[in-house]
């Protein structure tokens, strides 16, 4: 038997062009070993990102210094399973949540959701960072802030639902993307002017790919504050909003 | 009409065909979202059953979604090929499944019925068709189409090569275009996905493709993914058009909600036929479909996800397309939740398409949300090989860094030829015995780069210098 069993590659120097696997070289036509393995290593991560549970715990802990009062919600679907397979579900809350909103109906302007989306992972490790940072910029700006939401089974539209029940004026949504293979922690903000349940993607305005290695913590809360003030002058949010904030950065 | 079938003590009633298919459907997620699902296993069976008495004759007498509120129902019905049809018109469905099977059924047979058989009919006999059925009768079909080189020759089988690239950046597709072509990928298409769909930016990933391509003499054709309107406008403009792309969907309401019709397709279709830059054949335009989009757009109208998948068919072979791509695992789990699913809803398109005489191609994929892997994706790559299936896509390591998915890589292609004995499209396979890049085992790929020149760095800069 040969010493050297796998191919090496000679498009080794083209790497440094793309994070794309090329050059994995070969064993055979099959793609060897080690490569095999960190391809499985990144799936593996990204599967267990999506199982991932809300560290509603720690979330509380963190947050303990805002001074806010929060609110621990459920969505309609029960459980993991329910929630990969009935979209619907995750975008409602269930009764007993539905009641917490009614009670803390009290003329906010602005609320903050926490759900786990596709990673709770994402949310974990990135939501406090980013409201240390938001939080205080808010109240400066005189917003009266709803007791922040943590929601379980969360999809994107649970956010235009409780911003709805809440009666305020504009819902931010921090929830866990869709993982990749090549980051399972990434965190998407959504946020919608006049929230109500029904509105789709076109209504809001999304920041995403939010953690250590892609969009931080402190752009990231930036961007958003700029979106929320302005959401909150034009009154719109969604893809009106984006276009003129793209007209207005290339005039200015 | 209303149809029904009594199992022991209980009649199980179907409203309507749509109603009778729905329920005659192999479990998946997204009929179950719908609502159209049958609620037991023996009430799907009653349904099947019910479903092979329907003569096809009843599925040109009965629209699953109106003549007068769907113009892909006029196109169905009003393209239909009755002496094509006449073959098999005096067939019920269950009759029709016996009669793909049978020996008298062979490739010229089959391609006599083409033109008689409907969307709706195909999606039927379908679904009273195991996996083994779907594959055995795929496998009678050929569908050749041309364009700067031949696909779909029994023998033979092609990889669209896709280079994507998160921000369309033109040194990093290049990379990765390099590398799958010293694999012997891309004899489909080199096709891009970009970022953005901004004209500028097409144009840019457009004249990358053609300069490559030129550059060695590359007997296949390119595509960037961009909407059809963006494609329209490109070539209006001189740009280096060779496919006209468009996702499709299987209503008229679905497609509305991508923005086009069918006499927008149409447009676009003339006018890429007017560049006229295929070299052996003018099959110009490249479709991708998949199960779910009528849904997700909730343009459905309570037909099964399948069957609705199926009629998206109908739409592109009035335009006679060089390939056709169903991007099967794309559309996550409350539409296919695990491999089980996604496997049986590509091989049911693969077969559909078949028989209505289309290209058919697979997109292996899967995301990272849905009960699937890399062994799911290698057990429906190799039952597509055995099926025929004329291509799959090529992506470096089956990671793609844009659309943030799973598919099949380059080294799955590789794999298929070499256990299945498959060859690339024959003019692009000259190309690599002349560049010295095919060999069984790809055994000289270390030297192979040369014949772009040994330094690849400063080649990539010359081609993406544009």
């Amino acid at each position: 038997m040969s010493k050297k069993i796998v191919v090496s590659d000679p498009l080794t120097p083209l790497k440094e062009f793309t994070a794309a696997r090329i050059a994995i070289g070969r064993t055979g036509t099959s793609i060897p070993i080690k490569e095999t393995l960190q391809f499985k290593l990144a799936h593996a991560h990204a599967r267990d990102a999506v199982y991932s549970v809300l560290d509603v715990e720690g979330l509380v802990g963190s947050l303990k210094t805002l001074n806010l009062p929060l609110l621990h919600l459920q969505s309609k679907a029960l459980s993991r399973h329910k929630y990969l397979k009935r979209p619907d579900h995750g975008r409602q809350l269930d009764e007993a949540s539905e009641q917490q909103l009614k009670d803390h109906n009290q003329g906010y302007d602005i609320a903050i959701i926490i759900a786990d989306g596709l990673s709770a992972e994402a949310v974990n490790e990135n939501a406090v960072d980013l409201l240390k940072i938001l939080i205080p910029n808010l109240q400066s700006a005189k917003l009266k802030i709803a007791p922040v939401c943590l929601v379980e089974q969360g999809r994107v539209a649970v956010g235009d639902h409780i911003g709805y029940g809440l009666d305020v004026k504009l819902s931010l949504i921090l929830i866990g993307e869709r993982p990749g293979l090549s980051a399972a922690d990434s965190m998407g903000a959504y946020l919608t002017y006049n929230p109500r349940p029904g509105l789709t993607d076109e209504s809001r305005n999304c920041i995403s790919n939010i953690r250590p290695q892609g969009l931080k913590a402190k752009p990231a809360a930036d961007k958003i504050f700029y979106l929320v003030m302005e959401a909150f002058k034009r009154k719109i949010s969604g893809v009106g909003l984006k276009d003129d904030l793209i007209i207005g950065a290339i005039g200015h | 009409m209303s149809y029904s079938f009594k199992v022991r003590n209980i009649n199980y009633h179907f409203a309507d065909l749509k109603t009778l298919l729905a329920k005659a459907s192999p479990y998946r997620t997204g009929d179950v979202l719908a609502g159209i699902c049958a609620d037991s296993y023996e009430e799907r069976v009653a349904a099947q059953i019910a479903l092979a008495d329907v003569p096809l004759k009843a599925f040109l007498n009965e629209a699953i979604i109106p003549y007068e509120s769907d113009e892909i129902t006029r196109l169905i019905i009003d393209s239909h090929n009755v002496t094509s049809f006449n073959g098999v018109s005096s067939l019920t469905v269950g009759e029709f499944r016996d009669w793909l099977l049978s020996d008298e059924a062979d490739t010229a047979a089959l391609k006599t019925i083409e033109a008689g058989i409907t969307p709706e009919m195909a999606a039927a006999v379908s679904k009273l068709m195991r996996n083994q059925d779907l594959i055995a009768v795929a496998k009678k079909c050929e569908v050749v189409t041309r364009f700067r080189n031949t696909i779909g020759l029994k023998g033979h089988f092609s990889t669209r090569l896709q280079p994507n690239h998160p921000t369309d950046d033109l040194k990093g597709i290049a990379a990765s275009m390099i590398d799958g072509l010293l694999y012997g990928s891309g004899d489909a298409v080199i096709g891009i996905n970009p970022a953005t769909d901004s004209p500028a930016v097409v144009l840019n990933l457009l004249k990358l493709i053609d300069t490559v391509r030129q550059q060695f003499e590359i007997p296949t054709q390119s595509c960037v993914l961009s909407h059809i309107t963006t494609t329209l406008q490109l070539i209006n403009s001189g740009a280096p058009v060779d496919l006209c792309f468009q996702s499709i969907g299987g209503t008229e309401l679905c497609n509305s909600s991508f923005g086009i019709n069918l006499a927008l397709i149409d447009e676009a279709y003339q006018a890429t036929l007017s560049l006229n830059r295929g070299t052996v054949g003018q099959n110009v335009m490249y479709f991708e479909t998949g199960q779910g989009s009528e849904l997700s757009a909730n343009a459905h109208h309570g037909v099964d996800q399948q069957t609705v998948e199926a009629r998206a068919y109908a739409v592109a072979r009035k335009f006679k397309p060089l390939l056709v791509n169903s991007v099967v695992g794309f559309i996550g789990p409350e539409y296919l939740y695990d491999g089980k699913q996604i496997i049986r809803a590509a091989l049911e398109d693969h077969f559909c398409g078949k028989l209505l005489g289309l290209p058919m191609g697979v997109d292996i994929c899967y995301t990272n949300h849905a009960e699937a892997d890399q062994d799911d994706m290698d057990n429906l790559l190799t039952l597509l090989g055995v099926a025929g299936c004329n291509f799959i896509m090529g992506i470096p390591g089956s990671d793609d860094i844009m659309l943030n998915y799973q598919s099949t890589s380059f080294h799955d292609a590789l794999y298929l030829r070499k256990v299945l004995g498959y060859r690339p499209a024959p003019e692009f396979e000259q190309w690599l015995i002349k560049q010295g890049i095919n060999d069984t085992n790809y055994k000289n790929r270390n030297e192979l780069h040369e014949f772009m020149g040994t330094d690849l760095k400063k080649l990539l800069t010359k081609i993406s210098g544009i």
